[in-house]
């Protein structure tokens, strides 16, 4: 065991570093993590003493030695035995995406007819002329002339015609055409809007009817002469 | 000269545009790739779960386990590390997680689970003449044997800093990360490992390169 007094025997020198610092120091220079200072006061340390010059190239060699890609062995078999683990762990997952798949292509058949039949269903709807509204609410909006005046009243949602006994907010009533009331979101009265068509439609058929009975007077007397 | 020529004349460049390609592969799915990106690191992976387990059976499990990890998880290596330090971090995070599990059977000693980086200063022993850089003494069989018993002596703190450090080339941060330790004791660490290394050896050294190792296994001479 080298003693203190002898490690220390550099600094009476006038040394910038004792061997003490070189060594624990060494492995820093050697990584080249020690300042420009420090660095310079062990370069000329190591010119001087032959005992922190020995550490310093026994601790190199020891680098690289051990650094050495023949230093590296494995037992025999590794790589290959590495490569079969590999190869074993592919087939596993092909397996496992294979099961992973398998319930989803069992669904993905009825899923894909049920999207075909909903899409057909909708674009048949979709343009099939003549909708029937079967909600009583729609039937009223069925057949009202656009240009026919009602009345609206402001807080309502419902647009009449003249003579309902159900209007609300009667201060504030107005008028317009039924196409602009429905343009606002106001919706025909169940009540007077029905019952004004059921009269146009009688009246309508009424008109026909006489016109038709006019044309057989008509034809009587031009078969009469 | 063009860049392209310049690259194909550069065998590291090679090797790295190489790597690139098949990590970016392997990582787009064609998996069966790996073993290729991964072979010529399979002897750091190894020496590193060995310098961690210090079985041989129990590192060959660790490694082989770390690579498949290093598969499984291939999506999650991003290019700003180098793939060889993913891979060894990889390795070292199963080989300490299987040697906390070892742990709960067998009771480690206690100088062994010390973590006093502030002890007393290593100084060396031996200031035999090394000037001569024995790396051609790395062919014979003995000689690395007789380095890698010299390896297996040290501490478990010292051994794995030293072995991420000198042996897989990690940098100083990069070994700090994989082990959890402050860089200031992978530096500590790492100052007393060559250290004795160094006094190990050089026994051997003066005697004609480990003719008669001066230690037995599992004694520390010092």
């Amino acid at each position: 065991m080298v003693d203190r007094d002898t490690i220390n025997r550099d600094t009476t020198n006038g040394d910038a570093v004792n061997c003490e610092q070189v060594w624990r120091e060494i492995s820093n220079y050697l990584d080249g993590e020690v300042d420009g200072a420090l660095r310079s006061a062990m370069e000329e340390h190591f010119k001087i003493c032959t005992r922190c010059t020995s550490v310093l190239e026994g601790v190199r060699n020891v680098t690289l030695l051990y650094g050495d890609e023949r230093m590296l062995e494995v037992p025999a078999g590794f790589g290959l035995r590495l490569e079969k683990s590999l190869e074993k762990k592919l087939a596993q997952d092909a397996r496992q995406n294979e099961r992973r798949w398998s319930p989803w292509s069992a669904w993905l058949v009825p899923l894909a007819a049920l999207a075909l039949v909903t899409a057909g269903v909708q674009m048949a709807s979709s343009v099939a002329p003549n909708r029937v509204m079967r909600a009583p609410m729609a039937q009223a909006g069925q057949g009202i002339p656009p240009d026919l005046v009602v009345l609206v009243a402001t807080g309502t949602k419902v647009f009449h015609v003249a003579g309902c006994t159900f209007i609300h907010n009667k201060e504030t009533l107005r008028s317009t055409t039924a196409k602009e009331a429905i343009a606002e979101g106001y919706v025909p009265c169940l009540r007077c809007m029905r019952k004004y068509l059921d009269v146009a439609a009688i009246r309508r058929a009424e008109a026909a009817g006489e016109m038709e009975a006019d044309a057989d007077d008509e034809e009587v007397r031009v078969t009469a002469h | 000269m063009s860049e392209a020529r310049a690259m194909a004349n550069n065998p590291a460049q090679d090797r790295g545009a190489r790597e690139q390609d098949l990590i970016a592969r392997v990582q787009r799915g064609e998996r069966e790739l790996f073993y290729e990106l991964v072979q010529p690191y399979e002897r750091r992976v190894y020496a590193a779960a060995l310098a961690i387990l210090r079985n041989e059976a129990d590192a060959e499990d660790a490694a082989q386990e770390a690579m498949l990890k290093a598969f499984a998880n291939i999506r999650q290596f991003r290019q700003e590390a180098r793939f060889s330090t993913w891979l060894i971090q990889v390795t070292v995070n199963e080989a300490l997680m299987r040697r906390r599990r070892q742990r709960t059977v067998i009771m480690e000693p206690i100088d062994d689970r010390g973590d006093n980086d502030a002890e007393q200063d290593y100084a060396p022993r031996d200031f035999a003449d090394w000037r001569e850089i024995p790396s051609e003494s790395l062919e014979r069989k003995e000689v690395r044997q007789k380095l890698t018993e010299a390896l297996a002596t040290l501490d478990r703190k010292y051994r794995e800093v030293f072995v991420l450090r000198d042996v897989e080339h990690m940098n100083i941060q990069e070994t700090a990360e994989a082990l959890g330790i402050s860089i200031a004791s992978v530096k500590t660490r790492l100052l007393r490992a060559r250290l004795m290394l160094r006094d190990l050896l050089a026994a051997g050294w003066q005697q004609g390169w480990f003719s008669r190792l001066p230690f037995e296994k599992g004694t520390k001479p010092w």
